[in-house]
């Protein structure tokens, strides 16, 4: 529980946390909220040696709406993101995800960034993002860089960002009928199952969806079996139908002691219905 | 104004006098043994195994040695030649154990080197410089393979890996002769029965948690061949004898402290590896060393408790009498047997006759050594695991004759008036009185409506069970002839100048308040205020004597210890104050402590202030003719017997049908532990104990992969219940005194972690009882339950 040394920066701005990206090479890691890298680094599963802490920066903070665009900044923590009312106005499940993240201390200092990040296969507001189509912004030494989402998570912890590069904010369009159903891994809060639904809702009937399952597989992604049997369903009566296939479509599930192969795509289908009636249920 | 003049001081036995330990303790200003810091002061780390079994085959230490501000680098090896084995506290055949292992190392997270450095951090990283090479061993998991022949083996002269096995029946122990009777009736019984269950059931391993871990600092003085040892243990007098043993020192060369200790749950009163080691170290290096555990540590290395595998066959008729018992247990005590290890699986097949009249009880229990981290102690110790196997079965015979899972009970329970009872396995409970704990426990849960609410939310096709248990545990640990550190407790009370008071016991709080509970007995004691007592305690320095707090003896015999410490002080004030009052021809025994004075009984008038006669007591002008000035009194304790606490506890759950998650709706305790102190401690120690328990039904588990490897080595994994996971607890009692001390008070640590286990798994598996299920193994992992509801059966 002890880390192996390390230098620690406070960067005063994203310029300067760039240049020290640079000037780091390999050795430096951002250092958000520190609640997935520091316990890594007692475990001495990670150990960079140099921390440039981005945590406070002016320039990746806020959450704003403009035109039914909504941008969050990557230093925002889970616990403002619950507490803001632009979100639980125009975004719920955002607000209530973040909400919902493992404990105060956790949402006190988890940043959306560092969460997006660091990519743990459990984590909830990949899910979210991914079924919101949210724009992941990404800033380099080239410039900016803008990946979609679903694009964004790659594999178990890894995401499409280069060593350099810093994640700034995500932007996605404001949605009210969206939800997040998770089953919690015990121990821990993160998702065992967690499940992100979008719908465009005409009247009762959804006119299409979109999707999202986390902690079943190594990371965040569509089911996208799920959204085509949306399109078109009579809700919320048709969700249970449209969610029941939704485990069997994930080619990769994870295992471990809280959670068999099977019991995570029994539950891929569960928690996709929650989602979805309770998605359905918001006007 | 004088005290004498002062307001009636109201008596506070029986109140719910706040907890006087709180505010320093909540307040971050108590001291535990990581805020000591002395000067010039050493840490230590350790190399720790990463397999489970393997012979050592080389171990380098050259680049840990050569690093800037380490001190020492030293091998189990090399420590062997000045630490010997570590001593047991039990009788029975144990394999050498070094503190730091010397040739193999048989569990993840076991010490094969130790770093001295100038800081934490020099000695954590020089500790993961070490290169340690092993020639690595199949690693013992299941205890049931592990007696196979083919198993590979942990210590030599172990045969299948057995490390205790024992065997009575029949109608008990022959006391003469000490071998089981014949026990043809076991067999007749189960010949003869109308309804007999067999189960096979596993009391799953658990880690103790406690919110401080362990950590040490030893301080030994060359030239003063001193050694003082500060530790976050249960027993600082047992470390004391210990360390000295170890040292090869007098105990007049060794004092040990216990500052203010986080929590024990049983896992401190083990001697560990670390706290010889720290002290052998600070004599080498010769300077203060110290080591805090950290998580990861605790996780590995701090005893886990429970593990017991029990094949258990209930016999009875079909009017639901109990006709016999048979228990074939197989404990998993892990690697090695330290302080208890050995002695708390006896405790189990001691304890299974529970309150039950079971005419022929057979007993087998058999310990088994594997590759994991030892057992000893756990909140319980041994009654949880015999009371669990005991009242599930009997829960199983009700389903099967389709009875109350309390009328079974009130059927088969001991008669009020056939206490003291002398069981089956050789114990006798000193008193009891089980139908009325029954009745209110029904009543205060109001069980009729608990059973027609279950079955309306199963009409609407939710899955809801109710479940309730009755234990009788064994509190009280003494008398000497059981408890291999001795059995009786130490206290002292000394009547100080001004009237004041300062107590000293040799009962070591850990969490369990006695700071307030001793308090209040001596202000009723001396009719003195609660502010004018001070309660001393874990420090050899200051105590002179003392076993420690474990089994819940603090109160039943620390109490009593105090209360005749108290008496003799009281005696010798009483004499002081009769010396006082020559001019009235008064005799000590016509006085009383009332309201600050000494008077005679029914007379203030004829009183003196119990300051004024402490004053005298210390400026005894005239001294009174065969006496000695000063007021200051001991007394040990030592009990004839255990106490026997007992209780109801009753539960609600309701389980997702989707997920399988199971939800604690209601949970209802109706305990007896005799008489007591302050019910505000009590309840909160009822409190504690059925979130421990009901976090063993429900949520906690140790588990190995078949490497050996720990997989709940962290929170992340290991699943601790949290205060959202429990309801409101609905706290009751029924009161019947031991005969056993003054105090009529039984013990109550415990008691929440033995009732609330069976209870919650009887009431899941109620809950899932239409789908077939007959028992259910703990944790209530959700996975489980799902695959329950889904395939029906047992898990
Ligand atoms: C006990 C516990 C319970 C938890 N429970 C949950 C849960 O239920 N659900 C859940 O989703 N999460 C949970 N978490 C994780 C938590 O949300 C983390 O805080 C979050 O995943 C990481 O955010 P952070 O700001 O702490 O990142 P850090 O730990 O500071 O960083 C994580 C990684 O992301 C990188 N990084 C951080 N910010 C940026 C950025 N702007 N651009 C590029 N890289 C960056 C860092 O270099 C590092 O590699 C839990 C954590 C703990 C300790």
């Amino acid at each position: 529980m002890i880390p192996t040394a390390f230098e620690y920066r406070r960067a005063g701005s994203v310029a300067e946390a760039l240049s020290l990206l640079q000037e780091g090479g390999p050795e430096a890691k951002l250092l958000a909220g520190g609640h997935s890298l520091i316990p890594m680094m007692k475990q001495r599963l990670a150990e960079p040696g140099l921390l440039i802490d981005i945590g406070g920066l002016d320039e990746l903070r806020g959450i704003q709406e403009d035109g039914g665009e909504i941008a969050i900044g990557a230093a925002m923590t889970h616990a403002e993101i619950a507490a803001s009312d632009l979100l639980r106005a125009q975004a719920p499940i955002v607000a209530e995800t973040a909400a919902n993240i493992g404990d105060a201390q956790v949402r006190n200092r988890g940043t959306i960034g560092g969460s997006l990040a660091h990519a743990d296969p459990g984590a909830d507001l990949p899910a979210v993002m991914v079924a919101l189509d949210a724009t992941i912004a990404l800033l380099g030494p080239n410039g900016e860089r803008k990946v979609q989402a679903e694009d964004f998570f790659q594999d178990i912890l890894t995401v499409d960002l280069a060593e350099d590069e810093i994640v700034t904010g995500v932007c996605f369009q404001a949605c009210r009928s969206a939800a997040y159903a998770k089953l919690e891994q015990r121990a821990s809060k993160f998702a065992l199952v967690g499940v992100a639904a979008a719908l465009s809702l005409d009247g009762g009937t959804c006119s299409s969806a979109r999707v999202a399952v986390t902690g079943a597989s190594s990371h965040a992604q569509r089911l996208s079996g799920v959204e085509g049997a949306l399109a078109g369903a009579s809700l919320p009566d048709g969700a249970a139908s449209a969610a029941s296939g939704a485990g069997d479509a994930l080619d990769f599930v994870n295992e471990d002691l809280h959670g068999s192969e099977e019991y995570r795509r029994a539950m891929t289908a569960v928690f996709a219905r929650r989602a979805i009636e309770a998605a359905a249920g918001r006007s | 104004m004088t005290i004498a003049d002062g307001p009636a001081l109201p008596k506070l036995i029986g109140e719910r006098v706040k907890r006087r330990e709180d505010p320093r303790l909540i307040q971050g200003q108590a001291t535990y043994v990581d805020d000591i810091k002395l000067p010039g002061m050493l840490h230590l780390a350790f190399k720790r195994s990463d397999i489970a079994h393997g012979v050592i085959r080389s171990i380098d230490t050259s680049a840990a040695a050569a690093m800037e501000g380490v001190e020492l680098v030293i091998t189990g090896a090399e420590l062997a030649e000045h630490l010997g084995p570590m001593p047991i506290g039990t009788p029975f055949p144990a394999p050498d154990h070094f503190s730091v292992a010397t040739d193999k190392v048989r569990y993840v997270g076991e010490p094969v080197a130790v770093v001295v450095a100038e800081d934490r951090y020099i000695a954590r990283d020089a500790a993961d410089a070490i290169e340690v090479e092993y020639d690595e061993l199949p690693a013992v998991v299941d205890p049931e393979a592990a007696m196979e022949a083919d198993s590979a083996t942990l210590h030599e002269g172990f045969e299948r890996n057995i490390a205790v096995e024992s065997y009575w029946g029949g109608t008990g122990v022959n006391p003469e002769t000490a071998q089981p009777e014949d026990d043809s009736a076991v067999d007749a019984a189960f010949a003869e029965a109308d309804v007999v269950v067999s189960q096979r059931m596993l009391n799953q391993r658990l880690a103790p948690n406690a919110m401080e871990p362990r950590g040490v600092v030893a301080q030994y003085e060359p030239g003063r061949e001193y050694l003082t040892v500060w530790s976050a243990t249960q027993n600082p007098h047992i470390l004391r004898t210990l360390v000295a043993a170890m040292m090869g020192l007098g105990e007049h060369q060794v004092r040990a402290v216990a500052p203010e200790v986080g929590g024990g749950f049983g896992c401190k009163i083990n001697i560990y590896g670390e706290e010889y080691v720290a002290a052998a170290l600070s004599r080498l290096v010769k300077a203060p060393v110290k080591w805090i555990e950290d998580r990861t540590e605790a996780f590995l290395t701090t005893t886990h408790g429970r593990d017991l595998l029990g094949y258990i066959d209930l016999a009875a008729k079909s009017d639901g009498t109990i006709t016999g018992l048979k228990a074939r247990i197989i404990a998993d005590i892990g690697a090695y047997e330290v302080l208890l290890t050995a002695m708390i699986p006896t405790l189990t097949g001691l304890m299974m006759n529970g309150v039950y009249r079971l005419p022929v009880v057979r007993h087998e229990l058999t310990e088994v050594f594997t590759n994991k981290t030892p057992t000893d102690a756990y909140r319980g110790a041994g009654r949880p695991e015999g009371l669990y196997f005991l009242e599930r079965a009997v829960d199983m015979v009700a389903r099967e004759l389709d009875m109350d899972p309390a009328e079974i009970r009130r059927k088969n329970f001991v008669p009020a008036d056939e206490f003291p009872f002398a069981t089956q396995s050789g114990l006798v409970y000193d008193s009891g009185n089980y139908e009325p704990c029954l009745d209110k426990a029904l009543e205060v849960a109001d069980w009729q409506g608990l059973l027609a609410e279950r079955d309306a939310a199963r009409a609407e096709g939710r899955i809801v069970g109710v479940g309730l248990s009755f234990y009788v545990e064994v509190c009280g640990l003494g008398p000497s002839a059981v408890v291999p550190t001795g059995g009786w407790e130490h206290s002292g009370v000394t009547v100080e100048r001004g009237g004041k008071v300062t107590a000293t016991t040799g009962a070591s709080p850990h969490g369990q308040g006695n700071e307030t509970t001793f308090a209040q007995m001596l202000a009723d004691h001396f009719s003195i205020p609660l502010e004018d007592i001070t309660i001393l305690h874990g420090d050899t320095g200051v105590v002179k004597q003392g076993i420690g707090t474990f089994g819940s003896r603090s109160q039943a015999v620390g109490g009593a210890a105090l209360i005749s410490a108290a008496g003799k002080a009281g005696d010798k004030m009483k004499q002081f104050a009769a010396a006082l009052m020559t001019d009235q021809e008064v005799s000590p025994e016509d006085l009383v402590f009332e309201d600050g004075r000494i008077q005679v009984e029914g007379a203030p008038e004829v009183s003196k202030t119990f300051a004024e006669v402490a004053d005298y007591a210390y400026v005894p002008v005239p001294l009174p003719p065969g006496m000695e000035p000063g007021v200051s009194e001991e007394a040990f304790f030592e009990p004839e017997n255990n106490t026997y606490p007992f209780g109801c506890h009753i539960s609600m759950v309701e389980v997702d049908r989707d997920t399988g998650e199971t939800k604690l709706l209601k949970l209802i305790a109706v305990d007896d532990c005799g008489n007591v102190i302050n019910p505000l401690i009590v309840d909160g120690q009822v409190h504690g104990g059925l979130a421990q328990g009901i976090g063993q039904a429900m949520f906690e588990e140790v588990v190995y992969d078949e490497d050996g490897q720990p997989v709940t080595a962290s929170f992340m994994d290991y699943v601790m219940p949290r205060a959202a996971d429990l309801p409101v607890f609905e706290l009751d009692r029924t009161v019947t005194p031991t005969p056993i001390n003054p105090l009529g008070a039984k013990g109550v640590g415990e008691a929440g972690t033995i009732g609330s286990t069976p209870c919650v798994v009887n009431a899941a598996v109620d809950a899932l009882a239409p789908f077939g299920v007959t028992h259910i193994e703990m944790p209530l992992r959700p996975e489980r339950m799902w695959r329950l509801i889904n395939e029906g059966g047992q898990s």
